[in-house]
């Protein structure tokens, strides 16, 4: 893929992390700031409630969206990073395989595990 | 224009080099009388005449404008002739040939990968209509408001000193560098050009724009006041806008109608007969 896509996706990538971690700071960390607005369910990190919240499609659909955000956005700041020490040719096509590989890899693990507890039942004790 | 007294002799501090006798790069002094007014190009050519004529660098026009006399100058990249000895504020005077570039010999770097990185990004307007570019019946329309879009960036005199400086330049072989990427936003922001996809694959290459530190160490040491650094951000803002408006294609100003009603100004002397046929 060309350079500059990458480079396009990367900052993407940086805004949808920008809105869904203040999301996830929201829900996760600022409950009691919440309560006061009457929006908050009660102990975020309670296991009921945190299976609630997976059983919704937006839940799952946001984890996953910020699973793929940060996978991408951290990789290829890695990439970047990596290819500032001058890398050859054959070193730089090594570095993107090994982190495209292992990014599908993480990526396709935590979406499953997403999928997962979605399609869940019921919680497990 | 203030002058600044210093001392009246000063240690010219240079480093020798010559590839086909020395084994490596050594540091000689002479001992200069600064005169009012003396530039460290001067200095240079006073040593040359009067103490060794061996010493070799690169210069031309005396005042700036020709951009060969970079050199590294008491710790940063100056032009020699742009430089008066006073205003260095110091009675020693290092000089180096400018950092980031082989040695031909003495204070002459050699420029030839910084000329080839130039002619990577095509520095020249590029237009679809290559008849009308080779054959042109008249002038490409472009306003003052479009000028001054790249304007600061033509001031570039291809000195090498933005090069010298850059640290990213210092470590990859591979990076375009400020000076390059410059020009390529120079003809890219130039209304009468259509050539931005021409110069796409190099200026956003894995090496290219997205190695940029932005230090601004080019921007810090041009002697003509072009930002290098501001073009690379600019390159990096327009790429942006292009992906989020789906990369439209470029279209260049319109020819201007013929002239074909222009009178002779009888104020305005006729031109000389050519002295040299074909």
């Amino acid at each position: 893929m060309r350079e500059s896509t990458l480079w396009f996706w990367h900052l993407l990538a940086g805004a949808v992390i920008l809105i869904l971690l203040a999301l996830h700071m929201t829900i996760m960390h600022l409950d009691d700031l919440m309560g006061l607005l009457g929006l908050s369910h009660g102990d975020p990190i309670d296991q009921k409630i945190v299976f609630a919240r997976s059983q919704q499609v937006f839940f799952m659909i946001t984890y996953i969206l910020l699973l793929g955000a940060a996978l991408y956005h951290g990789l290829y700041g890695l990439r970047t990073i990596l290819f500032e020490l001058t890398l050859s040719r054959t070193l730089e096509r090594t570095v993107n395989i090994i982190l495209t590989v292992s990014g599908l890899a993480l990526f396709v693990y935590g979406a499953y595990a997403a999928a997962v507890i979605y399609l869940m039942k019921e919680v497990q004790p | 224009m203030s002058q600044t007294s210093g001392p009246s002799e000063v240690v010219f501090d240079v480093l020798r080099y010559n590839p086909e006798k020395d084994a490596k790069p050594y540091r000689q002094e002479f001992t200069v009388a600064v005169t009012k007014g003396m530039t460290v190009l001067d200095g240079l050519v006073w040593i040359k005449e009067n103490l060794d004529p061996t010493l070799s660098w690169r210069s031309s026009c005396r005042m700036g404008v020709c951009g060969s006399c970079g050199m590294f100058i008491n710790g940063l990249p100056r032009l020699a002739c742009a430089n008066q000895v006073a205003h260095l504020h110091s009675d020693r005077v290092v000089i180096k040939p400018l950092p980031n570039f082989d040695i031909i010999k003495d204070l002459v770097p050699d420029l030839e990968a910084f000329f080839t990185r130039h002619r990577t990004v095509k520095p020249y307007l590029i237009r679809r209509a290559v008849e009308e570019q080779n054959q042109p019946t008249s002038e490409y329309f472009q306003s003052p408001q479009e000028l001054v879009q790249y304007i600061q960036f033509a001031y570039c005199i291809k000195c090498g000193l933005c090069l010298s400086a850059c640290p990213t330049v210092a470590t990859d072989d591979r990076y375009l560098g400020p000076q390059a990427l410059a020009q390529a936003w120079r003809y890219s922001a130039d209304a009468r050009d259509e050539g931005g996809k021409d110069r796409e694959q190099e200026v956003y290459s894995s090496h290219g724009v997205f190695r940029c530190h932005f230090a601004g160490a080019c921007s810090e040491v041009c002697p003509k006041g072009v930002d290098p650094a501001f073009a690379i951000q600019l390159l990096k803002q327009d790429l942006f806008k292009r992906k989020l408006s789906g990369c439209k294609e470029q279209h260049g100003s319109p020819v201007t109608a013929p002239i074909t009603e222009a009178k002779e100004n009888p104020k305005i002397p006729k031109a000389p007969a050519p002295t040299l046929t074909k």
